[in-house]
């Protein structure tokens, strides 16, 4: 069957199989910044936004979002113009090894969306699902908060 | 101590922002069209002999490249441990084999067109097994009538297969027995801590390919690249000349992608079918079949005179390796190594490890390597001395640990499967450490207040660490370095950053040497075609042996352009020549001339050449890094919940070469520790299989599991290391088992012998206490 999304803004169509998930046709497609291999949704590492919103795509059927905005860590900022949350990640040394850091800073990209001066506990309870076994997650905290300030100042 | 430009401050990571705007960095980021998926089958018994298996049905499915059984593979018995050579891991392992020894040992394998016709033939593999009893747990290993493991004659370099005996040492210094005759108290305790995982959120993933030439490149998650080219070319029985390794990002390791695992395999289908080929593991394999932490019980026991000085310790280890021997000896050795040096006022000592062979999932190594179980039962047996003497936890270490200047016969006595080196600390904080960590925490206001709060009751606890950076004299890196015309720089080094921040800190210690720009240093680690040897990353060896190679490739060039500048100015004595700011200048005679000019010059105009050098590390010293723990914890005597409130880790690592990436490796190491403490832990069904091979089940911490993290970096200089640093990754994850134990019994007055400190049985010890 094919599946229609807009991935970061350009328009793509897809041909898949009536049970796969997002996660595997986005890779398949060369979105390879899509990360995570767990398929229980439990790592957090392939998260990407649908419609704006924070998901884990090894448990999102793929036909089950046809016609989508997706968006991918790429979509929200370049080497050469990188998001506040990019940036900062990258000033508090949030990012270690890197592998969990694109599904993390779509949830917290979400999160600031929502909420733009979010407390410690705020950003605990909405980052919970992203597993990372490298920073102890004290930094990325910290990456959240001063993201949270660059975009206050409207540095975006 | 010196002003440096760029050691010292908090050069960001240099691959933080491709990273985080999601550039196709890692070995899985790439594809090729015709690449075959290679996927394993696994024994169902724990303990078996194939008598007979069938792929006929598996080879005709359509779509499937090759089925791989010992039938039609290497037949090299290795050690799968990516150590130095000779590795002191026995060689008990073969790609494929007819005997299986755990619940997870491999079969066969399918390489296919996808990864569903894989997994589709290999249910078409027809194998008939003869079930053997199994032996799950290490003291049943031990007995006469128990099972033999690995009962073939080719096993070799394992202690007394026939005992499932993969390793044993015996060390002694003095006599304890004597030592403890003359204390004034003699304690002694039992701890066991269980198998975990590391648990890297990327898994094992190898992609292999033939280049133009027909050599196999192997594109892998590892963390000793060379080691690797190494292995497989033994294990594939072709020269190392045909292997080129490529290790791009790494996503975690952790000490499990110090083995090698899926690139022997895979370079034999790419070697035999000449097509490319992947394998990836799922999260269950990584749990099941890679690698996992050493099951310990460590028993210690101190004999200490009233004033509370030791007169003799002794550390009993029990260590269980699983299905196969990697990291058996080496990792025992570590959890004496590692842990007794640091007491070394005791003139008796003597430490004994068995290792067992099980029918369990293997272990292997591990951030902590050993140190982290020894830590888990020494630290609290000092404490219960402390308390037999009425001595403060902080008093008794105050008097018994090692300070600068000293050293400890263990150095040299017990080596990594040989005889160790004798080290002198030319670094060491631990006073401090102790002072700051007491503070911070507030232990005079705090300890054995038992503070309550209905059924909740705060404690403190503290402990003492040390590891070690790099194995002294077997270690070795080396990194070259060449100029460009616009005074960038060329790093290939075989270091391997696996997300630590080793390359950020190698451009540093380029361009503090070179006074030039971090960001003009161009990394690129490790390839073993392109970058020179480097044992890879482990045995906190990064900074130091990796560091330390950058650091003398850095000298060399320094004086290479030294030269150039000397026929350049007319003058001769480089200690005139000041270079910084990207220039050389005479303090003498003033002259100035750019890196850049330098470069240009002996490129195209006068006296050509290259500008280049390698240079070399190994080293007699292992300089321990030091830290003191302390923690707050809340435990709740109705449910047997701990929770850390606050923990506060002071660390001496020497020169922080970066501030914010040392407080990562500190934390990061500190939030696996607390919750392999609290809540990480193994399960295995009575047939030996494990359960919950998920992170449903085997949870590791999120954002909502950790406390206030306090980490005090207390800069020491080490002479030996590079602009006076040690290594750091691993010692924060010994610490949280041992402090809140302590802090466990300063609350409630019990300790749980079995680690993790699972409500269930904080409550058995509530119990057992009444």
């Amino acid at each position: 069957m094919k599946v229609c999304y807009s991935i970061n803004g350009k328009k793509k169509e897809f041909e898949i199989n009536a049970g796969e998930v997002l996660l595997d046709v986005l890779r398949r497609n060369g979105y390879f910044e899509v990360k995570g291999n767990c398929y229980m949704g439990t790592c957090g590492a392939c998260t990407v936004l649908i419609d704006g919103l924070p998901y884990t795509s090894c448990t999102m059927l793929a036909a089950k979002v046809d016609g989508s905005e997706i968006t991918t860590i790429k979509g929200i900022g370049t080497l050469q113009n990188p998001h506040p949350l990019q940036k900062a990640f990258v000033e508090k040394g949030a990012v270690q090894c890197g592998f969990c850091t694109p599904g993390t800073i779509l949830v917290a990209y979400a999160l600031l969306k929502n909420n733009p001066d979010p407390t410690d506990d705020d950003i605990k309870k909405m980052l919970d699902g992203n597993l990372c076994r490298c920073t102890g997650y004290v930094q990325q905290i910290e990456a959240v908060k001063l993201a949270a300030k660059m975009l206050k100042k409207g540095d975006e | 101590m010196k002003d440096f430009k760029h050691i010292g401050t908090n050069t960001g990571k240099i691959d933080a922002l491709s990273l985080a705007t999601g550039q196709s960095m890692f070995v899985d980021d790439i594809s090729f069209p015709d690449m075959l998926q290679l996927k394993f089958l696994y024994s169902p018994h724990a303990h078996a002999i194939i008598e007979d298996i069938d792929t006929t049905l598996a080879e005709k499915y359509p779509g499937v490249g090759m089925v791989l059984t010992y039938k039609n593979t290497s037949r090299v018995i290795h050690t799968t441990a990516g150590q130095g050579w000779p590795e002191p891991s026995p060689y008990d392992t073969y790609m494929f084999n007819r005997k299986m020894r755990y619940i997870g040992d491999r079969v066969a394998a399918v390489a296919a067109e996808t990864e569903e016709i894989a997994q589709e033939a290999l249910k078409l593999i027809k194998v008939q097994y003869k079930v053997l009893p199994a032996v799950l747990d290490m003291e049943d290993a031990m007995k006469d009538e128990a099972p033999i493991i690995h009962d073939e004659p080719e096993v070799k370099g394992a202690y007394d297969p026939k005992r499932n005996l993969a390793a044993h040492i015996l060390v002694k210094v003095g006599d304890v027995e004597k030592g403890f005759a003359e204390s004034d108290v003699v304690v002694e305790d039992t701890f066991e801590v269980p198998y975990a995982q590391h648990c890297p959120i990327e898994p094992h993933v190898t992609i292999t390919y033939l280049d133009e030439y027909g050599r196999i490149v192997i594109r892998t998650s590892t963390q000793v690249p060379f080691h690797v080219r190494r292995i497989v070319a033994q294990v594939l029985d072709i020269p190392v000349q045909k292997i080129r390794v490529i290790k791009p990002r790494i996503g975690g390791g952790f000490g499990v992608k110090q083995e090698i695992i899926l690139e022997d395999v895979c370079a034999y289908v790419t070697m035999k079918t000449g097509k490319p080929t992947r394998a990836l593991y799922t999260r269950e394999e990584e749990f099941v079949s890679s690698r996992t932490r050493h099951q310990m019980k460590v028993n210690v026991k101190i004999g200490a005179k009233k004033d509370g000085t030791f007169n003799a310790v002794k550390m009993y280890v029990l260590s269980n390796t699983g299905a196969y021997g990697t990291h058996a000896l080496t990792v025992a050795s570590n959890a004496g190594s590692k842990t007794l040096p640091l007491y070394n006022k005791a003139p008796n000592v003597e430490y004994i490890a068995d290792v067992i062979y099980t029918n369990l999932p293997i272990a292997g190594a591990y951030r902590g390597y050993g140190a982290t179980q020894g830590y888990a039962c020494l630290e609290q047996v000092v404490d219960e001395v402390a308390h037999k003497l009425e001595l403060t936890p902080l008093e008794i270490r105050q008097k018994n640990h090692i300070k600068s200047g000293e050293t400890s016969p263990i150095f040299r006595a017990l080596g990594e499967g040989r005889e160790g080196v004798t080290q002198y600390m030319q670094s060491c904080a631990l006073d401090e450490l102790i002072e700051k960590g007491a503070k911070e925490i507030g232990w005079l206001e705090k300890y054995g207040k038992k503070t309550r709060n209905g059924s909740k009751v705060r404690g403190i606890g503290m402990s003492i660490h040390m590891q070690g950076s790099a194995i002294p004299l077997v270690d070795m890196g080396a990194a070259t370095l060449k100029m460009n015309e616009d005074a960038s720089f060329n790093l290939m080094y075989g270091g391997t950053d696996l997300g630590t921040g080793l390359d950020t800190i190698a451009a540093q210690i380029v361009a503090e040497t070179l006074g030039i720009k971090p960001e003009q240093v161009i990394v690129y680690a490790a390839d073993t075609d392109l970058t020179p040897f480097d044992v890879g990353a482990y045995a906190s060896s990064g900074t130091f042996i990796s560091g330390g190679a950058v650091l003398r490739a850095a000298m060399k060039i320094r004086e290479q352009i030294f030269e150039v500048v000397r026929e350049m100015f007319g003058e001769y004595d480089a200690r005139d020549f000041v270079l910084e700011d990207g220039k050389v200048t005479s303090k003498k005679t003033g002259k100035s001339v750019t890196l850049s000019e330098i470069a240009y010059q002996t490129l195209y105009v006068k006296n050509q050449h290259q500008i280049a050098a390698t240079g070399s590390m190994v080293s007699p010293y292992s300089p321990p890094p030091f830290a003191a723990h302390f923690v707050e914890i809340e435990v709740d005597e109705e449910t047997g919940i701990i929770t850390p409130i606050k923990y506060v880790t002071a660390v001496d690592c020497g020169t922080p070469l970066n501030p914010e990436l040392v407080r990562g490796q500190i934390i990061g190491a500190l939030v696996n520790g607390l919750s392999y403490a609290l809540f990480e832990e193994y399960k295995f069904t009575d047939s030996g299989r494990m359960i919950g091979s998920n992170f449903m089940e085997y949870r590791i911490p999120s954002t909502r599991d950790i406390p206030e993290i306090v980490p005090i970096i207390v800069r020491t200089y080490e002479p030996t290391g590079p602009y006076g640093a040690k290594s750091v990754a691993e010692i924060n994850i010994n610490g949280p088992i041992p402090a809140i134990g302590n802090a466990l019994y300063d609350a409630i007055g019990v300790r749980v012998h079995k680690v993790p400190y699972i409500p269930e049985r904080v409550l058995e010890a509530i119990r057992n206490k009444k």
